[in-house]
């Protein structure tokens, strides 16, 4: 695969830091001069990747969260979120909508659903006790860049 | 965060971002201004709000569920345009908190 340009954070599962992620990699896809709602979706889907982690992957617990965005071709990013948290045991029950394991913390259960409707493809992949890694990919309209 | 009381009217003004981690403040101050002032409307004005996930569709299900016990309604108003994809895909609409707005603001059914 060519790869354009990449980047990695790491960061500590804290909520105070889900603004930083999206805001990170909103700040690294810029140079694609994505359009206001593609940066708009862009950012929606890392914050919904990113709680999952804080709030299912370690729960009551601290750990690490890495993100590595890349650049590839035709304006695609595509956004790898992962963590070494409890992992999930059934990926398809966990992306149908509404459904949640934490109702009593009034998450909607729509985490998975919006990832998807705001990205051209989601991907997870998953191990009860290792962790879980999202691949979110979405292709940025055409637009005038100078390369 | 600005609120008003205007007879059994209560409205918050949310600003800045909505996501899992500001969520519980809103969250809080919303319950406990609910809980000391008992009005029969609650209105959540989105004016203000830059970015929101998910977790502000839990937050606005969560507040319809206090209203819902209190004998109340709940009501979100001035949704900005970038919000308007989530509020769509959330089914919130089917509820009927959504405002209605004559011009410019439509959503799917």
């Amino acid at each position: 695969m060519n790869i354009l340009n990449e980047t990695t954070i790491t960061f500590e599962s804290r909520s105070s830091n889900e603004s930083f992620a999206r805001s990170a990699v909103a700040a690294f896809v810029s140079q694609l001069d994505p359009t206001v709602s593609e940066v708009s979706d862009i950012k929606t889907a890392v914050s919904e990747a990113v709680t999952n982690c804080v709030v299912h992957a370690y729960q009551n617990t601290y750990g690490k969260i890495k993100i590595h965005v890349r650049i590839l071709p035709e304006n695609t990013v595509s956004i790898k979120i992962s963590d070494k948290g409890c992992g999930i045991e059934d990926i398809h029950k966990a992306m149908e909508p509404l459904y949640t394991t934490s109702p009593q913390e009034e998450r909607a259960g729509l985490g998975f659903a919006v990832m998807q409707s705001f990205c051209d493809a989601v991907s997870v992949r998953s191990k009860v006790g290792k962790g879980t890694t999202v691949t979110l990919c979405k292709k940025l309209s055409p637009r005038y860049r100078n390369d | 965060m600005k609120t008003t009381m205007n007879g059994n009217e209560l409205t918050l003004y949310l600003t800045g971002e909505i996501d899992h981690h500001s969520a519980r403040r809103i969250r809080e101050t919303a319950d406990g201004l609910v809980q000391q002032k008992h009005p029969t409307l609650l209105k959540l004005n989105f004016a203000g709000v830059d970015f929101m996930d998910s977790s502000g569709i839990g937050l606005i299900m969560g507040r319809y569920r206090t209203m819902l016990l209190y004998g109340g309604t709940l009501q979100v108003t001035e949704v900005p345009r970038e919000l308007r994809k989530m509020m769509e895909l959330s089914g919130l609409n089917s509820l009927g908190v959504l405002e209605r707005r004559s011009e410019s603001c439509e959503y799917t059914e």
